[in-house]
């Protein structure tokens, strides 16, 4: 049954959104949030919404308490301190709203203006289909839905009285009618292959890895809300690459060098072995510090690019994070050799605050 | 939904039982919710209409999620009204549901007899929802924004009343029309002329003189209030320049406080008072063999204590069962006070059987404060194991400070005085001659919350239009606080 607290509850979540799209780019910066995610929900912690009113400052307060204990002895931890922060502000109490990957996805499409994806080829062709999937107590009668009517029924029966086991005769009235209602999806028809790949030689440190964690789940629920089935894999490589799982990709530690192009082979192949370009929209992100061994490997790798790679994916995104060694030469050599190939794009993470900027230019271009 | 016939024979029999007792309620009617129709009643405070507006939908959010997760379960809600109303939990068990009935009519008692309780409006239910539909009617005129940043605003001074104005005549309520009615003297009346003679009919000097003695006067009609004024929201309907559908607005939320004012004046007491009586009821006469564990179960939670705060239902059963005892064997008066031998009073007992009579009177007369402050003794606080907290900087904790019975009952009384809220008052509406609103908060030791008493002045701001003014203690230095419509300042007295 429809509640009436649902109009202010549906506002109170409205606000809150403006809340995350306002705090949006904090978010983006901050791992927190990737340990939140749940199967389809990711809670999220914002600043307290509140109305402000003349009251007293609690630290000042104390108050009256009941139980055991002498003078001094502690009862409760000060939860204001929470935060961390120094300085003689309180901390802001946090509330945690639970809000869904498609909706933050959502949000992060509006606040970074991102385009609607646009799948290549014969792919566009949307499908609507009318899903009867919710139950209302108003429709026609060809749609009633008799399991549920009758259940309401019984209850009602039940309840009043009315019900005898003897005579177990249940009549619907008006207010117990259930019906069906449907709900048209359009659903593209289309499928998305993301690889990720990610350098993981030894100059690549903790912190790099964790600017590509967090680049690739901005990335990943912005794109799966775009597509329906989405597979992604995952590749590291070193002097050599290969595959491996999610959780690998964030943890694995190699050292070594550095040959990029066995990267991009590896990716070729994977290609070229599974995947029909008429049904797929591939996706390649790479993430480096551009530190490569040799000048003749990253003349392999634009050539790879260049010959097979780039024809075949929708975009390819290089990504180069700062390390702790500087920054290498792969990036420029990149922009200068392939500037025009349209979808290929680049993008340079010095910090975590340019995640925000990065992810706009990487799906700035709704390939 | 109405009861069951299972349940409407558990109601008559409880109400049977505590018309024995000599419990007087009004009419109650008992409705079944599940628990999401349960927290969309306790978002709205009890009413199932209520305005439009996002905090009870936050509210809604915070309950749902605290029922979901376990961590608490409302078990039933009752609405001071005429007929009174209630609301059972329906996934509750029998056992339960005779607790909470019992609960009910302990409440339903107190709202009918409490002094404090005999001017709220006992037809509140329907108040409430010509509240809502005035409200909708508003927002459909002027837009729902306009009118939601509006509620937001009133919403943050609605606790700026006066808790006792009910029930003193101060002065006479200004009407309507003595309010600023905005268009009409704005400009100087013109004597109707030809064109030619216009300059001498209405010579441009005086007409400008005029013009300028009615700006005047009307900085002087934000008059002062003569003494400080603790309704703030009364003088902001009755002063400040608002628009007839944000004054209708501001009015409506002012009388729902008021409405809401002795519950929480006598939370103690009402809570206690019901307490009382659902342990009486349920022990003496309904609960059943099969049914005491779960009542044990039930009643403990509902009195279990916490080191951090007054658990009100626990500390106003025991207070009132202290005073059914002391009245029982005469512990009270001249005689017994100046008594000096600690074991001669322990064992006092006069026989004199005055206990019921006394916690009858007790329900219909106090409100916390006196409650507290006349029958809380010496002995019940250490029985009670009663003590102050305070912050300990060095300890980043709250640590027990005191278990001193006068310091216990002071601190006890402070957090009780005026619903624990600070005392603010209008001082001046034409401050420094400007027009300008000087609010002044009675500071009795502790220090307001600076970011939010900001926040609140901006809004009060928004309403009185010129400049406003806070006067209040910041760490032992008087300072006043002012926001000017744009920016924030401070200075020290």
């Amino acid at each position: 049954m429809a509640l009436k607290i649902e109009q202010d509850h549906n506002r109170f979540r409205q606000i809150v959104r403006g809340k995350i799209k306002a705090n949006l780019k904090k978010y983006i910066s901050h791992e927190e949030l990737i340990g939140r995610k749940g199967k389809d929900l990711i809670s999220i912690p914002i600043p307290q919404i509140d109305i402000p009113t003349f009251r007293f400052a609690p630290r000042s307060q104390g108050g009256v308490g009941q139980g055991d204990g002498d003078s001094g002895t502690p009862i409760a931890v000060d939860e204001d301190e929470g935060s961390g922060e120094a300085g003689n502000l309180p901390g802001e109490h946090l509330l945690e709203v639970d809000i869904t990957l498609e909706e933050l996805a959502q949000i992060l499409g509006e606040e970074l203006e991102l385009p609607k994806i646009e799948p290549k080829g014969h792919q566009k062709i949307q499908t609507e289909k009318d899903k009867y999937a919710a139950i209302h107590r108003s429709g026609p009668e060809s749609l009633r839905h008799f399991k549920r009517t009758y259940k309401e029924a019984l209850k009602r029966q039940i309840t009043s009285g009315a019900y005898s086991l003897k005579n177990p005769l249940i009549l619907p009235i008006r207010e117990d009618k259930r019906y069906l209602s449907w709900k048209t999806k359009p659903t593209p028809e289309c499928n998305g292959l993301i690889v990720y790949m990610m350098d993981v030689s030894g100059s690549m440190g903790d912190e790099q890895k964790e600017i590509v964690r967090i680049e690739t789940f901005w990335i990943d629920t912005w794109l799966r809300s775009q597509y329906k089935g989405l597979v992604t894999r995952y590749i590291v490589h070193d002097a050599t690459a290969k595959e491996v799982n999610e959780e690998m990709f964030y943890h694995i530690r190699e050292s070594g060098g550095t040959m990029i192009s066995s990267a991009y082979h590896f990716f070729n192949k994977m290609i070229d072995e599974e995947y029909d370009l008429g049904q797929w929209n591939i996706y390649g992100f790479h993430f480096s510090d551009g530190d490569n061994w040799s000048g003749g490997d990253t003349d392999k790798c634009i050539s790879l690019l260049q010959k097979e790679l780039l024809p075949k994916v929708n975009l390819f995104c290089y990504g180069q994070v700062e390390s702790t060694y500087g920054s290498g030469e792969f990036i420029r050599e990149l922009e200068d050799e392939l500037d025009s190939a349209e979808n290929l794009i680049t993008s340079k993470i010095e910090s975590k605050d340019d995640i925000y900027n990065s992810i706009k230019q990487f799906l700035g271009k709704g390939k | 939904m109405n009861l069951p016939p299972e349940l409407k024979r558990i109601q008559e029999e409880i109400e049977g039982y505590a018309r024995d007792y000599g419990l007087d309620f009004c009419e109650t009617i008992f409705e079944i919710l599940d628990f999401k129709q349960l927290n969309e009643v306790a978002s709205f405070m009890g009413f199932p209409n209520r305005f439009p507006h996002w905090r009870f939908g936050m509210e809604y959010e915070r309950l749902s999620k605290s029922y979901a997760y376990g961590l608490h379960k409302i078990y039933e809600m009752v609405i001071n009204n005429d007929p009174c109303y209630a609301y059972l939990l329906q996934c509750n068990n029998y056992v339960d549901q005779k607790i909470v009935m019992a609960h009910v009519y302990g409440h339903g008692d107190f709202f009918k007899n409490n002094f404090w309780f005999s001017k709220t409006n006992r037809k509140m239910m329907d108040e409430m929802a010509n509240h809502a539909t005035k409200v909708r009617k508003y927002i459909d005129k002027y837009g729902y924004n306009e009118v939601e940043e509006f509620i937001d605003i009133c919403l943050s001074i609605d606790d700026l009343i006066d808790r006792h104005a009910p029930f003193i005549e101060r002065r006479g309520r200004k009407v309507a029309s003595d309010l600023l009615d905005p268009e009409a003297e704005q400009t100087v009346k013109k004597i109707k002329s030809k064109d030619y003679m216009e300059e001498f009919i209405n010579p441009p000097d005086f007409m400008e003189l005029q013009q300028r003695k009615i700006e005047e006067d009307k900085l002087k009609k934000r008059g002062y209030p003569e003494a400080p004024e603790k309704d703030v929201v009364l003088f902001l309907i009755e002063n400040a320049p608002l628009e007839n559908w944000q004054r209708e607005i501001l009015e409506l939320i002012r009388e729902e406080s008021y409405y809401f004012a002795p519950q929480g004046q006598t939370k103690i007491m009402n809570e206690g008072w019901a307490t009382y009586w659902h342990s009486k009821i349920m022990t003496q006469r309904a609960l059943r063999d099969s049914e005491l564990i779960d009542y044990a179960d039930h009643h403990s939670g509902t009195v279990a204590t916490q080191p951090t705060r007054i658990n009100p239902y626990k500390l106003g059963l025991e207070l009132f069962k202290d005073i059914e005892d002391r009245w029982n064997r005469g512990k009270f008066g001249k005689e017994y006070e100046e008594c000096d031998n600690i074991e001669t009073k322990k064992s006092w007992d006069k026989d004199l059987g005055l206990g019921r009579e006394k916690i009858f009177e007790v329900r219909k007369i106090y409100n916390d404060v006196t409650f507290i402050d006349t029958f809380m003794t010496e002995e019940f606080c250490e029985e009670q194991k009663l003590f102050v907290y305070k912050y300990s900087p060095e300890q980043e904790a709250y640590v027990i400070s005191d278990r001193d019975f006068r310091k216990v009952k002071q601190q006890l009384l402070f957090s009780l005085t005026n619903f624990g809220q600070p005392f603010i008052f209008v001082k001046e509406s034409n401050y420094e001659n400007r027009g300008e609103l000087y609010l002044y908060h009675r500071h009795e030791g502790i220090d307001l919350k600076v970011d939010y008493g900001k926040e609140t002045l901006r809004n009060i701001q928004t309403i009185w239009t010129r400049p406003v003014y806070l006067e209040t203690v910041v760490e032992g230095r008087g300072k006043i606080f002012k926001f000017d419509g744009e920016k924030h300042s401070e200075r020290n007295l």
